[in-house]
C-alpha cells in the first residue's frame, strides 16, 4: 500500500460531495466555463485537489475506473476513498483519470440506444485560464466561450473533432487543474480560438 | 431528520443518480435510465423530481416547489414539507428567490436566470407512447432518430381538424436531435424552454428515466411551416391582476355559466398585485 | 378573492392525517391490536405484504398492515419505502428447497412419492361455510396437530434423475436486482422472477388464468407445491465458507410443461417457477405459469399472448408502481385540462367558421421542425 491512503478524502463528505458535483454540473450545463472544487481536500499525488474530489464525488464500486501510467500513483487512496474497481483496459471503464491526454478512440462512447453508457474522461492538465486558447460552441452556450488550457496536444482538437462526429454516443471530458475544473460534453464544439 | 441522510437518499444513491444526470445534460433530450429508488412518496406524485432535487440540492439552496403554478396545492405543500424536513433547506414562494424549483405542470412566467435550476416532475418521459406503447421500439426509434410516427400522428391531426391538437406534453425537438415529452406543462409553457438561461432537469421515477436540457439549447416545438406552433391560453386578463400574457385557470363562480380567469403563476400574480396591478375582480371588490 | 381555490393547503393535509389515525384507532372501547395478534391471526395478510413489499420482516410487516388498516398495497408499500434506505450487506446463496422443512407438499403429477403428499394448513378441502362460531372467542387452545416435516425429494429432482427435466440453472453469475438497476430488454430470467415474486397476485392470477384459457397457454401440471422454512445463507468473502443467517417461511411451486424439443435438445420437460414469501400458494402458482409463459422466446414458441409479452407483464406487474400512477390521477390537472379546453373552444370556433378541409390542410413540403439537422 502507497502511503497515500494515510490522507483522508471529503471531511464532511455530505456536503463537500454536493458542492463539487453542483460544479461538475454547472460545468457539463455551461462547457467551457470554469468552476472550484477539491479547495479543502489534502489531494493524493499526483492528483490535484479538483480531480481528486471529482471521483471522491462520482466514483464508486459500481463504475469501474482506468488510470493512466501517470496517475497510477494515487490508485490505492482511489480504491480505499471511493471503492472503486480499477480495470486494466480503459474500453470498460466507466470514469478514466489521465495525466495527459489519452487516445480517446480507446474508450467506451457508448451505443445509439444507450449513448449515455460511455466513458467520462477526468483530465488533469497543468493549468486552465492559461494557455492555448479554444473557442467553445454547443448546447449551454448562449455565445461562443473561451477557454484556455496549458498541456493539451496539438491533436487534441482532431481527436475532439472525432468524437463529435460519433453524437450522440462518444465521450465527455472534465478537465481539472489545482482547484479549477471546467467541462467539455460530447454535445460542445471546439476550434482553435 | 434523524435517522435520514441529508435530503433522505443516501449518498451512494445520489452518485448514481448524479452521474445520469451528467450523462443527461451531456446528451440534451435523451433519457437515461436509472435506478429509481423507492421513496416514500407514491410513483407518480413526483418521485422523479424528487429524486433529482435531493441529488442536486445544497444546505445554502433555496427551494420552492409548484404544483399547476401555484406553491399552495397540496402535493406541493406536501413536497415542499418533505425537503424543509429532511434537508431543513430554505423554502420560497418567490420564484425570484429561490435557486431550485421543482414543478408539477407549468414554467413560472419570470424568465429563470442561469444561476436557476428547474427540476420537472414527469410522469411519462416517452413522447412516442400513445403511438407506440413499446418502450424497446421507442428506444431503436430515438437511436435512428426516427420520428416518422410523430410525423405522421401531427400530419393527420391536421388533416382532420384542419390544427394540430396537441394542447399539453406538446413534443419538442431538442438541440435539433431528440424528440422530448416537455412534461405535461401547457403547450403554452413550451416556448420559455427554448434558449432558457436555466438549467432543466426531468425526472421521472416510475419510469426510471432521467433527462435534461441544458441552457441556451434550441427546443422547438414540432410544426409545419403552414400550420405553425401556436401557444394558447384563456382569451383574458387576469381578473386579480390584469395581466394579459399570463397563463390562466379557470375557476367556476356559480352554476349559472360565471367564470373568473386567473393567473395559474400565484407568485407571479402576487407580485404583480403588490406592484399596483389591479384586475377586473379587484376593481369591482374595490367599488363594493 | 373569494372565488380562487383554496388556500392552506398545510393545514388540510394536518386535518386529514389526524383524521386518518383517528379512523385507524377506531372506536376506542375496543382494545387495540397488537402486532403479535396481526401476526398470529392475519398470517396470510403479513405473507402477501412481505412478497409484495418484497421484505421479509414479521413484525415490520403486521406493522405495516396495522399502520394500512388492512390494506394490503399500501401496507406492502410502507415496507417498500422502509426497505430502500436499508443498507445492503450480502446476498444470499440460493435457498435449498430441497432441503425445506415441510409444512406443505403436495404433487399433482404422482399419486404417491418419497415424503408423501402432505396437505397442511390448506383451505383446500373446506366447504366455504361461513363458520359462525368463529364470530365468538374460542376462549381455548386448539390441539396442536402437526410437526413440521423433514425434506423431502423435489419432484423435478425426481424427473431429472431420468433425464426428463430441463436442469436447473448453474446460479454461477450475480443475479440482477431490479430495486438498483432499471429494468432493461432483454430481460433476463432472473430478472423477471424478481418482478413476479414482487408482482401484484391479483395481476399474475389473472395473467396466469389467462394462459389457461388460450392466451399463451402450454398444458400445465403441478408438479410440486411446497411450502415450509428455508435456511438463508451468505458467503462473506472474507470468511469463504457460508453461515446460516435464519429461516424464512416460503412458497414454491414447480409447473411442469411438456417441451417437443429442438435441434439441440431432446423432447423433456420444462418449467415454469414460483416462489413466494410467506405461506402465498396461489401466488406461488400464478408466478409459476407467468414464468413459464415469458419463457416462450428462449423456447421456439410463437409469441402471442399478452402472458408472453415479457415487456407488458414486467411493466405491468408492479402494484405500487401502477397504483400510484393509477391514483395520481386524483392530483390537480386542471393546468392541462384549461389547455384542453380552450382548445376545444378554439377548434369548435373555427369549425364553425371554416370546416376543415377535405382530404387535409397541408402544404407540400410543409414539414419544418421534423427535419433533422
Amino acid at each position: 500500500m502507497s502511503a497515500s491512503i494515510d490522507l483522508p478524502g471529503f471531511a464532511d463528505p455530505v456536503t463537500e460531495a454536493q458542492a463539487t458535483f453542483r460544479a461538475v454540473l454547472d460545468a457539463m450545463a455551461r462547457p467551457g466555463t470554469i468552476h472550484r472544487a477539491g479547495q479543502h481536500l489534502a489531494a493524493p499525488a499526483p492528483l490535484d485537489g479538483a480531480t481528486a474530489a471529482v471521483l471522491l464525488t462520482l466514483v464508486d464500486h459500481e463504475t469501474p475506473l482506468w488510470l493512466d501510467a501517470e496517475a497510477a500513483p494515487a490508485r490505492d487512496w482511489l480504491a480505499f476513498h471511493c471503492g472503486a474497481v480499477l480495470v486494466p483496459e480503459p474500453d470498460t471503464a466507466c470514469f478514466a483519470v489521465a495525466l495527459s491526454l489519452p487516445d480517446l478512440a480507446r474508450f467506451s462512447a457508448g451505443s445509439h440506444e444507450a449513448p449515455e453508457v460511455s466513458a467520462t474522461v477526468v483530465l488533469q492538465v497543468p493549468a486552465l485560464a492559461s494557455g492555448t486558447r479554444y473557442r467553445l460552441s454547443g448546447p449551454g452556450l448562449r455565445e461562443p466561450e473561451e477557454l484556455s488550457v496549458t498541456g493539451l496536444p496539438p491533436w487534441f482538437i482532431t481527436q475532439w473533432q472525432q468524437n463529435r462526429t460519433l453524437f450522440p454516443r462518444g465521450l465527455d471530458v472534465i478537465l481539472c487543474a489545482g482547484t479549477m475544473l471546467a467541462a467539455l460534453p460530447r454535445s460542445v464544439s471546439i476550434e482553435e480560438g | 431528520m434523524k435517522g435520514y441522510n441529508f435530503a433522505y437518499l443516501d449518498e451512494q444513491t445520489k452518485r448514481m443518480i448524479r452521474r445520469a444526470l451528467l450523462k443527461a445534460v451531456a446528451i440534451p433530450g435523451h433519457q437515461v435510465p436509472f435506478g429509481s429508488r423507492e421513496m416514500p412518496l407514491p410513483y407518480g406524485w413526483g418521485t422523479g423530481g424528487i429524486q433529482v432535487t435531493a441529488s442536486v440540492l445544497g444546505r445554502s439552496d433555496v427551494l420552492k416547489v409548484i404544483d399547476q403554478g401555484a406553491d399552495d396545492t397540496t402535493n406541493a405543500v406536501s413536497i415542499r414539507r418533505f425537503f424543509a424536513r429532511t434537508a431543513g433547506v430554505r423554502t420560497t414562494t418567490h420564484t425570484s428567490e429561490a435557486t431550485v424549483i421543482q414543478t408539477r405542470h407549468r414554467i413560472p412566467e419570470t424568465t429563470l436566470r442561469d444561476d436557476q435550476i428547474i427540476v420537472y416532475q414527469v410522469p411519462q418521459p416517452e413522447p412516442l407512447f400513445r403511438l407506440e406503447p413499446s418502450r424497446i421500439e421507442t428506444r431503436r426509434m430515438h437511436a435512428l432518430a426516427d420520428y416518422g410516427l410523430m410525423h405522421v400522428k401531427l400530419y393527420e391531426d391536421v388533416a382532420r381538424f384542419g390544427q394540430i391538437s396537441i394542447s399539453y406534453d406538446y413534443p419538442v425537438l431538442v438541440n435539433q436531435r431528440y424528440l422530448m415529452s416537455p412534461s405535461p406543462i401547457p403547450a403554452f409553457d413550451n416556448p420559455k424552454m427554448h434558449l432558457m438561461p436555466a438549467l432543466q432537469l426531468f425526472g421521472a421515477g416510475r419510469e426510471k428515466r432521467i433527462y435534461a436540457i441544458p441552457p441556451w439549447t434550441e427546443v422547438r416545438s414540432l410544426d409545419f411551416e403552414d400550420h405553425p406552433f401556436r401557444p394558447i391560453r384563456a382569451p383574458h386578463p387576469c381578473g386579480l391582476c390584469g395581466a394579459t400574457d399570463s397563463y390562466l385557470d379557470e375557476v367556476v363562480i356559480d352554476d349559472k355559466g360565471g367564470r373568473l380567469f386567473v393567473c395559474s403563476d400565484t407568485d407571479h400574480c402576487a407580485e404583480r398585485r403588490a406592484a399596483g396591478h389591479v384586475g377586473s375582480e379587484g376593481l369591482r371588490e374595490a367599488a363594493e | 378573492m373569494a372565488y380562487v381555490a383554496v388556500k392552506g393547503g398545510e393545514q388540510a393535509i394536518d386535518h386529514a392525517h389526524a383524521w386518518l389515525a383517528e379512523e385507524r384507532r377506531g372506536d376506542t372501547a375496543i382494545p387495540e391490536l397488537s402486532l403479535a395478534q396481526i401476526d398470529g391471526q392475519l398470517g396470510r395478510s403479513v405473507d402477501r405484504a412481505m412478497g409484495e413489499g418484497s421484505l421479509y420482516d414479521r413484525e415490520l410487516a403486521a406493522l405495516a398492515v396495522k399502520q394500512a388498516q388492512g390494506d394490503l398495497i399500501e401496507a406492502a408499500f410502507l415496507l417498500r419505502a422502509y426497505r430502500t434506505t436499508l443498507p445492503r450487506f450480502a446476498h444470499s446463496s440460493p435457498v435449498d428447497t430441497s432441503d425445506m422443512r415441510i409444512r406443505r407438499r403436495i404433487s399433482a403429477v404422482f399419486k404417491d412419492l418419497p415424503g408423501g403428499q402432505v396437505l397442511g394448513p390448506t383451505y383446500d378441502y373446506t366447504h366455504r361455510l361461513l363458520d359462525l362460531e368463529l364470530a365468538h372467542d374460542s376462549g381455548g387452545a386448539t390441539p396442536k396437530c402437526h410437526d413440521p416435516m423433514t425434506a423431502m425429494p423435489r419432484v423435478p429432482d425426481i424427473l431429472r434423475r431420468e433425464g426428463l427435466m430441463e436442469p436447473d440453472g448453474d446460479g454461477a453469475t450475480e443475479p440482477g436486482d431490479l430495486t438498483r438497476q432499471p429494468l432493461a430488454f432483454p430481460a433476463s430470467r432472473d430478472v423477471r422472477l424478481q418482478a413476479l415474486a414482487r408482482g401484484d397476485e391479483g395481476f399474475l392470477l389473472a395473467l396466469g388464468y389467462s394462459t389457461q384459457r388460450g392466451y399463451g397457454g402450454t398444458h400445465p401440471f403441478a408438479g410440486e407445491i411446497r411450502m415450509g422454512e428455508v435456511a438463508v445463507e451468505i458467503e462473506p468473502p472474507e470468511l469463504g465458507f457460508a453461515i446460516d443467517i435464519g429461516d424464512i417461511l416460503v412458497t414454491e411451486c414447480q409447473m411442469v410443461n411438456q417441451f417437443k424439443g429442438s435441434k439441440t435438445v431432446p423432447p423433456q420437460f420444462t418449467r415454469g417457477y414460483g416462489l413466494v414469501f410467506g405461506f402465498s400458494e396461489r401466488k406461488a402458482m400464478a408466478m409459476a405459469l407467468v414464468d413459464r409463459a415469458m419463457r416462450a422466446e428462449e423456447l421456439g414458441e410463437e409469441v402471442t399472448a399478452p402472458a408472453q409479452t415479457v415487456e407488458f407483464v414486467l411493466y405491468h406487474a408492479d402494484n405500487i408502481e401502477a397504483t400510484g400512477f393509477v391514483e395520481h390521477l386524483k392530483l390537480p390537472h386542471y393546468v392541462d385540462f384549461q389547455s384542453e379546453l380552450e382548445n376545444v373552444r378554439r377548434m369548435r370556433r373555427e369549425h364553425e367558421t371554416s370546416p376543415p378541409p377535405a382530404g387535409g390542410g397541408l402544404g407540400e413540403g410543409a414539414v419544418r421542425t421534423l427535419v433533422n439537422r
